[in-house]
């Protein structure tokens, strides 16, 4: 293209940054939630006793397979997660086999009550799982078109960050340049600034969740190599599932798991089961396959294979090839499965840093695009002022959407028929408004409007939250709830960083009035200084 | 022809270039890598699908840094040239 690469990398980085801008920015900031899932499962699970019973590994087995003799005898596969930490805090059960009477296949699951061994009764919730899923699910779309969205999305990020980089000449000495309210120039350094600081963590998160659905997206690879039928093929040699015999036919009581559990502890350290699976219960071709908990980002490829009639260990797979543990390493990274508490906080964060990076970046494009509309160049005005308004709708409406699913959590009556369906139906609901709002007040009114009400409606969740669980901070932090009292205190830190946003930018709003300018979101009158040109400035 | 519609040519050249050559050559270099990488073959499929996103973002960058839309297509099928000549006999046999 004309004018050399810098600014051909420079027209790149806008033009692919912005059609997927509000749907990374919805997938960025519904998968940072995922770091903390199991916090908001707890904390959308009010009937959850606060402080459960610590249960050893060994116990949750027996727990889960009492429970699975009881309500699955004819099922041809269990699996018990003993609980293994924060990802797996309750002892769950899933089983499948037999079909039901429309002729589906038949899987069922339940959280169990560690203190009595029958279910554990809650509301119904799509609770920190649903809401994380989000982020490649997209809720209302087909699975397939969903998958393809979000990879068109993700490829777009990935051109973005890596002409972003080529575009930056001084990458680094622009990292520690910040020149605060000068508009255009300001959101530019606040955007090098958040892109930069986690760049490895964007790279990674990018590649890595376009490699979850590589084999969809590149499915011709697999079509040249194994043929199209040679699928199911790849994947077994792949990930080498385990071989399960056909049924005997013969009856045989299931070996003490808790022996094949101390092999397990012997090989893998404490606490190292993450689910265990009884294929053909009560027969004597029985297989007990242990899979092993997330302690660090490629551990969760390590798999047992235990004789069920006999107890005896028939496989132990731990080491895999190269390519099968870069695999493994970027969907473990993506996960952050294996992540403490230090770790996990700086997922969270970074994670926070690249949704903020998609928004900064969306408000610098529009900011940029209404001054050169202002003197007749580029974009038409009626095109920026869509965008502007998506802008508002998304940036500070989505996290109203999410406020909305925990309040719809707590007010939705919990005998409603498919509640949890609701929970999600008042978040786009919510989203929706937001998007319209901006188009029935003005812009900037709409920015304030929204932006203060983001504030309240996080800043009153843990009062939602007292008023109608009595649960609060008082008695949550002396139970060690963290959980609980983690998510009320990041819900009153988010209401105060919305309100302080509001009345920041009210004041600079005020302030420009006052002096005469326009005061645009930021001053579209802004002069970049002729030293040091604008990056995005070559084309566009 | 105006400038202005000159240049909006131009760019959907490069898009559907960067697009749909960006697609082709990502999945041809898996295949290729599969063929002469020396692992078993699900290693070796598994190494090139990894590396497809790699070398798709590669081929969009490279179609809007080069000077002419038929520069980024010269490019485009040279690279699948190279590529598939590693499936050539020689390579190991497909099943």
């Amino acid at each position: 293209m004309k004018g050399g690469l810098r600014q051909s990398m420079a027209w790149l980085h806008t033009w692919t940054g912005l059609p997927a801008g509000w749907v990374l920015f919805f997938v960025f900031l519904t998968g940072t939630l995922g770091y903390f899932d199991s916090e908001i499962d707890r904390w959308m699970r009010p009937e959850a006793p606060l402080a459960p019973p610590a249960l050893s590994q060994v116990d949750g087995l027996a727990l889960g397979l009492a429970r699975l003799e009881q309500v699955a005898p004819q099922a041809s596969r269990w699996t018990v997660f003993p609980a293994s930490g924060r990802d797996v805090p309750h002892v769950t059960i899933n089983w499948s086999g037999g079909t039901d009477a429309a002729g589906r296949r038949l899987r069922r699951s339940e959280t169990l009550d560690a203190a009595t061994g029958a279910p554990l009764r809650t509301r119904a919730t799509g609770g920190g799982q649903t809401l994380y899923q989000l982020h490649y699910t997209l809720h209302y779309l087909p699975r397939a078109a969903a998958r393809w969205l979000v990879g068109v999305c993700s490829m777009l990020m990935l051109v973005a960050i890596v002409s972003g980089v080529i575009t930056h000449k001084k990458i680094f000495a622009d990292f520690f340049t910040f020149r605060p309210r000068q508009g255009q120039r300001s959101w530019l350094d606040i955007h090098n600034l958040l892109s930069v600081t986690a760049l490895p963590f964007h790279l990674v998160i990018t590649y890595s969740g376009l490699v979850f659905f590589a084999f969809t997206y590149m499915s011709p690879v697999l079509d040249a190599t194994y043929g199209s039928d040679g699928r199911d093929r790849f994947f077994d040699e792949a990930f080498r599932n385990p071989e399960i015999p056909p049924r005997a036919g013969a009856a045989a009581p299931l070996a003490p798991l808790a022996a094949m559990h101390d092999v397990a502890e012997r090989h893998w350290g404490p606490a190292p089961v993450r689910t265990a699976t009884v294929y053909h219960p009560g027969d004597r071709h029985a297989r007990v396959v242990f899979r092993r908990t997330h302690v660090d980002p490629v551990s969760n490829g390590g798999r047992m294979v235990f004789d069920g009639a006999t107890g005896e260990l028939l496989e132990r797979f731990d080491r895999r090839s190269g390519p099968m543990v870069v695999n493994q390493a970027l969907l473990g990274l993506h996960e952050g499965l294996f992540a403490g508490p230090v770790l996990r906080w700086i997922y969270f964060l970074t994670g926070l840093l690249g949704t903020a990076m998609v928004g900064t970046g969306l408000v610098l494009w529009t900011v940029k695009r209404k001054a050169k509309a202002a003197t007749g160049s580029g974009l038409s005005p009626s095109a920026i002022r869509v965008i502007e308004r998506l802008n508002v709708g998304t940036i500070a409406g989505l996290p109203i959407a999410i406020a909305a699913y925990f309040w719809a959590n707590r007010l939705l009556p919990v005998g409603l028929a498919d509640r949890a369906a609701w929970e999600l139906h008042a978040l786009f609901l919510a989203w929706l408004a937001m998007l319209v709002l901006p188009w029935v007040r003005p812009v900037r009114r709409a920015w304030l409007d929204t932006l203060g009400l983001a504030a309240v409606a996080y800043a009153a969740l843990p009062a939602l939250n007292a008023l109608t669980t009595g649960q609060h901070l008082g008695n949550s932090i002396p139970a060690g709830a963290w959980a609980v009292a983690g998510f009320d205190l990041a819900a009153l830190a988010a209401g105060l960083g919305f309100g302080l946003a509001a009345l920041g930018l009210r004041r600079q709003w005020a302030g420009a009035a006052a002096a005469g300018r326009s005061g645009d979101l930021v001053e579209p009158t802004a002069t970049p200084s002729a030293a040091t040109p604008l990056p995005e400035d070559a084309a566009g | 022809m105006t400038g202005a519609a000159a240049t909006r040519r131009d760019v959907a050249a490069r898009i559907v270039a960067a697009v749909a050559g960006g697609y082709a050559v990502s999945n041809v270099a898996a295949i290729g890598l599969a063929h002469v990488l020396p692992l078993p073959r699900s290693d070796a499929v598994m190494a090139g699908i990894l590396t497809t996103f790699l070398f798709y973002g590669a081929v969009v960058v490279w179609c809007f840094a080069t000077r002419t839309v038929r520069q980024a297509w010269l490019g485009i099928l040279l690279a699948i040239a190279a590529f598939g000549a590693l499936t050539l006999p020689g390579g190991f046999e497909l099943p």
